[in-house]
This record gives C-alpha cells, sequence and structure tokens, in this order.
C-alpha cells in the first residue's frame, strides 16, 4: 500500500459533527451505513433525506445532502411529493417505529401499496425515544416502559407491530428486509440491505424499506453492552432478521 | 377570447393547470370532488404529477414535498378534509413552503352537509393550525374571479413563500359560468432555497424545529414580519353601489353577490345601500372599511355562518358605527328578497 494513502474516512455523506444520541444508540452506525452508501453509489448531490420527529429529527445536521423535515408519521407522503415532481432525485425517508409504525402507519402502507419508487431507513428500537421512553408499537410484551409500568400487557396495549411482515404483503413493495447492527457482521449485512434499498429506487423499481433493529440503551435502563445483547437475545427472535420480500427484478440487480 | 362554459371546480383546476401547478394531490369529498377528477385527467396528459393520497393528510404532505422540491403544488378539498389539512399547513407555513389549498366549503360542524356554507371563515384566516402563522385567503364570489383568484394564489403563494387559500362555498365549486381562461405570463421565481440535490452548492435544509427558545423566536419575529408586509401590500376588495351609500354591507363569496342584487333592488327603491365585498379574507381588507365609517351610517355584515367575519369588520370599525349582522346556518344559501327585507328592517332602525 503506498504510504499516505487513505482508506478509511467519514463518508462524504456525514458532517464532521458530533451527533445528540446517547451512548449506545445505534443510530449512530446507521446514519453512517447510509452515509456509506450514498458516497459509494456517488448519489449524495441528487440525494433528498427526510428526517422524521423523533430522535433522528435532527438527522439534517448529520447527513451532508438536502434535508426536509416532515411532520410525525408523514415523512412518506413527504417522499412521494417530492419524488413525483423530481424523479430526478433519490429520495429516502429515516424513520423510527413510533413515527412509522404509530401515527404513520397510513402514510407508509400506502406508499408500499403505490410502489412509491421511494427508499424508507426505518429504525426499531421498540420504545419511544425523544420523549422519554413510552411504548411503542413495537414494544414487546411484558417490556417495561414508562407508560407500560409494569410491562406491555397485549391484553391491554396489543401486540407489537411486525412492519417488515405487513409491507410484504403489499403488491406494490419491491423490496422489504429486517437487519440490525448490533455485532459487525450484522453490520456488514446491514449496509448491503440499504445499499440494495438505494438500488431499488436507482433502478426504478419501486419501494424499498430496510427495518433496522436498534438499541435504546438510556430508555431501556440498561449499559450500552446490555442493550446490545438484550436486542439480540428478546428483539430478534420476535423481529427474525431476513428478507421478507425481494421482487425477481431486484435479485437481478448487479 | 372566447367564453367558455364551466363549473366552479373545474374551473380552479383548469387555471392551477394554466398557473403552472407542478403537482396535485387530493382526496375526493363533496363538493369539490370534479377538481380531482378534472385534476386525475389533465395533470397525467401534460406529464404533471397527480395522486390520489389515502388522506387529506396525506395529500398536504405530498404537497409539502412537492412545495419543498420547488414546484408549484396544490390540493382541495372541503371543511372536514381542510380541518385534518390543518397540521400540514402549519407545517408549510412553518417551512416557509408556497402551497394553494382549495377549500370548497360545506355546511357543519362535524360531518354536516354538502350544502354551501362559509362557517370555516375562522379556520381559514386565523391560522388554522397550531402555532402563529396566517395563510393568504381569497375569496371569489364568481366562476371567473375562481380563475383569477386560483393564479393569483400561485404568485402570492411564491411571493411571500407562505401558503394561499381559496376560501370557496359550495355554490362557488357547483355553479357553472361562463368563463375566460387567460394564458399565464407569470412564471415562479427561482426557488434556491428548495430541495433539489446540493450538487454545485452547500446542503439545503427545510425545516421548522427551533430547539431553543432564542432561535424559534427570532424565527417567529421574522414570519411576524413577513404577515405585516402581507398586511400593508396584499388587501384587496370590491366595491358595488358604494358611492352615496349610508348603509354598508360587508359580504364575500356567494353572499356578496346574493347582496349585489339585492342592493340593486333597494337602490331601485331610493334606498342608500352599497357593497363592500373583501376579496383577501387574510390579509383583511381592513383599512378600506376603516375608511368608510366617514362615510356609512351602520354597517350590516351578512355571511352564511353564525357572525365570523362580522368580529374583523367590528375591530376594523372599532365602535364607531354601529354593525349589525345576519347570517345563514347549516348549508342555507339566502335569497336576494330575504336580504332586501333585513336591508329595509335596518333602514328603518337607523337611517329614518
Amino acid at each position: 500500500m503506498p504510504e499516505g494513502e487513505v482508506v478509511f474516512a467519514r463518508p462524504a455523506a456525514l458532517e464532521d459533527t458530533p451527533t445528540h444520541y446517547c451512548p449506545g444508540c445505534t443510530h449512530g452506525i446507521i446514519h453512517r451505513l447510509i452515509g456509506e452508501v450514498i458516497d459509494e453509489l456517488g448519489i449524495r448531490e441528487i440525494t433528498v433525506g427526510i428526517a422524521p420527529v423523533g430522535c433522528a429529527v435532527l438527522a439534517y445536521h448529520y447527513f451532508n445532502f438536502d434535508t426536509v423535515e416532515a411532520a410525525h408519521g408523514r415523512a412518506p407522503a413527504v417522499a412521494t411529493g417530492i419524488k413525483r415532481v423530481s424523479p430526478e432525485n433519490v429520495v429516502f425517508t429515516y424513520q423510527g417505529d413510533g413515527d412509522l409504525a404509530a401515527i404513520g402507519t397510513a402514510e407508509i402502507v400506502h406508499a408500499a401499496n403505490r410502489g412509491e419508487n421511494i427508499t424508507v431507513v426505518f429504525v426499531n428500537n421498540a420504545v419511544f425515544g425523544m420523549t422519554g421512553g413510552q411504548m411503542a408499537p413495537t414494544t414487546l410484551p411484558g417490556q417495561v416502559t414508562t407508560s407500560t409500568p409494569t410491562g406491555r400487557d397485549v391484553k391491554v396495549d396489543g401486540y407489537p407491530v411486525k412492519v417488515a411482515e405487513i409491507l410484504a404483503q403489499t403488491t406494490g413493495a419491491a423490496y422489504i428486509a429486517r437487519r440490525t447492527v448490533t455485532q459487525p457482521k450484522y453490520v456488514r449485512s446491514c449496509k448491503k440491505a440499504i445499499k440494495t434499498a438505494f438500488k431499488t429506487q436507482l433502478a426504478g423499481l419501486g419501494f424499498a424499506l430496510v427495518e433496522v433493529l436498534s438499541t435504546c440503551s438510556t430508555n431501556w435502563g440498561m449499559s450500552p453492552m446490555e442493550a446490545l445483547r438484550w436486542l439480540d437475545e428478546n428483539m430478534i427472535p420476535y423481529y427474525p432478521l431476513g428478507d421478507y420480500k425481494v421482487i425477481d427484478e431486484v435479485k437481478a440487480l448487479p | 377570447m372566447a367564453k367558455v362554459l364551466m363549473k366552479g371546480n373545474e374551473a380552479i383546476a383548469e387555471a392551477a393547470i394554466r398557473a403552472g401547478c407542478d403537482g396535485y394531490f387530493g382526496y375526493p369529498i363533496t363538493p369539490q370532488t370534479e377538481l380531482l377528477e378534472y385534476m386525475s385527467r389533465r395533470m397525467p396528459e401534460l406529464g404533471r404529477a397527480f395522486v390520489q393520497g389515502e388522506s387529506e393528510i396525506a395529500s398536504i404532505n405530498m404537497v409539502l414535498g412537492a412545495a419543498a422540491a420547488g414546484k408549484r403544488a396544490m390540493t382541495s378539498s372541503s371543511s372536514p378534509g381542510v380541518s385534518l389539512k390543518q397540521e400540514g399547513i402549519s407545517f408549510l407555513a412553518g417551512n416557509e413552503l408556497p402551497a394553494v389549498i382549495v377549500n370548497i366549503m360545506r355546511g357543519g360542524p362535524g360531518l354536516g352537509n354538502v350544502q354551501p356554507s362559509q362557517s370555516d371563515y375562522f379556520q381559514a384566516t386565523k391560522g388554522g393550525g397550531h402555532g402563529d402563522y396566517f395563510p393568504i385567503v381569497l375569496a371569489p364570489s364568481t366562476v371567473q374571479e375562481a380563475i383569477d383568484f386560483t393564479i393569483l394564489a400561485f404568485e402570492l403563494a411564491d411571493k411571500y413563500r407562505n401558503p394561499a387559500m381559496i376560501l370557496g362555498d359550495g355554490s362557488i365549486g357547483q355553479i357553472m359560468e361562463p368563463v375566460e381562461l387567460p394564458e399565464v405570463e407569470s412564471k415562479p421565481p427561482d426557488k434556491p432555497w428548495a430541495v433539489t440535490g446540493c450538487k454545485g452548492r452547500e446542503k439545503n435544509i427545510i425545516r421548522s424545529l427551533y430547539l431553543l427558545a432564542g432561535p424559534l423566536e427570532a424565527r417567529n419575529v421574522i414570519l411576524q414580519k413577513k404577515y405585516r408586509e402581507i398586511e400593508a401590500n396584499e388587501q384587496r376588495h370590491a366595491e358595488f353601489m358604494l358611492e352615496g351609500a349610508e348603509m354598508v354591507i360587508v359580504a364575500y363569496g356567494t353572499t356578496g353577490r346574493v347582496a349585489q342584487t339585492a342592493i340593486t333592488r333597494a337602490r331601485d327603491e331610493g334606498m342608500p345601500v352599497g357593497l363592500f365585498r373583501p376579496i383577501t379574507l387574510y390579509p383583511y381588507p381592513k383599512d378600506a372599511i376603516s375608511s368608510l365609517v366617514e362615510q356609512a351610517r351602520v354597517f350590516l355584515v351578512l355571511e352564511m355562518s353564525a357572525g365570523q367575519m362580522l368580529e374583523d369588520v367590528e375591530l376594523a370599525v372599532k365602535g364607531t358605527v354601529p354593525v349589525e349582522f345576519q347570517g345563514w346556518l347549516g348549508g342555507r344559501v339566502p335569497t336576494p328578497s330575504e336580504v332586501t327585507q333585513t336591508i329595509k328592517e335596518i333602514r328603518t332602525k337607523y337611517l329614518k
């Protein structure tokens, strides 16, 4: 290797700035993966990101490309509006589980079903993070949150929403996958899925979503290491990793 | 230019197309659905975006996206649907995004009915959603005005980077009249703030979140300065037989039109009455009303509501002259004879 050659650097699609995310939170890893994918695909200058309401609301400070902030849950509708009038742009939403799986269910289901040619990165950490750890639609049965103080009682609170499984049923979806970032092997697999989700859009194949199981050590009341372990042992069994829908045209992508 | 016969809803749609509307996003609701139907046919013909959204909420947020992309965008609905759009309208205002919203009002509250009404005046002109903001609100009284004001709404929205609303009642949407469809010369201004991809420039961020009080206060001060500018520059109204009028009727939209017929009859009978018809409901043409207190001995406000615009007239008149009111509720449209009768009663009370 020639002396002085740079082999690892911050992606151009990420700003050189510290984030507000808590120690142990995996948003940072997911941001980085998006940044790397956008750099590798050479699309930073045509990308428009949609920031959600929730912990990632300030994502526009961390991404180094055009961004719009959406109202709670409405990111897929905002993305639809942009993509329909500016199909030359690459448009993606970055949404948490409160945003996408509670208040934004109508928008995400219909964007998927329309086969809207957008990319969605869905971060599922089983809790409303920004507001201090209330029950999310994805909170596990029995999981203690600030609004389920004795644990989520499915008889009262219903069952955790399996977003990847639900959206895989929509005819319009082209690529639906679930990944996590708790271990290096998972991070690599997650990056590949995010890249596929962007390539799906670039090829004009329709709606693509990657659900990423993520930690919230602060609101789970755990150390970062405990949170990673808890996710692996509790969330993955309920939310199995894998590809939930991959249409043939996506499989054939280079 | 040859006149064509058009229904109000379709005329608004065609006007929007001529104004360069790049994206229409809507949801069916009576009595505005023909607007959506017209757009569903015409927009794809022109290679422009049309989406029937899954809800009013989704539709207004699609408008927000298209506006953020720097394109002219529009949605339309009727009262209950416009209630659902208020979140998005607040975000449009907070983000300083231009867009046009059409409300073909029906009777309320709740599901109400599908008859013409003017009972969304407060919602339209006082902000409607959360936060300190105002949409620009234009009130047509004829199909021709619906066309002209739709074009104007796009221009004002772009000029001030603010949502603009066409506030028509159900009869404006449903009535058919001969109209002229103008060729629109004006082009949208450059929008260097739009999210189009950051090639060759710094990234653009469109947002309304300012976490600390100081920055959000500064942001609001900028917005308020803009609203004062709109109020100074954009007050519009029409006058009818105001010369020598001792009784000034204030009415907009269809009510203004009915009043015009009643006033013609009253003048024939020698009664000194005239019409002040607001065109912009925000900014309210308060300066012109204030100047009429020198001439008027009484104001009569007519609305198809329980008295909403009435408050703006009272604020402009500031107690110097009596302000009377008659309203029609539940989707009932007044007849000229009813208005003439009211004119006679008010005349007896104040002018004899």
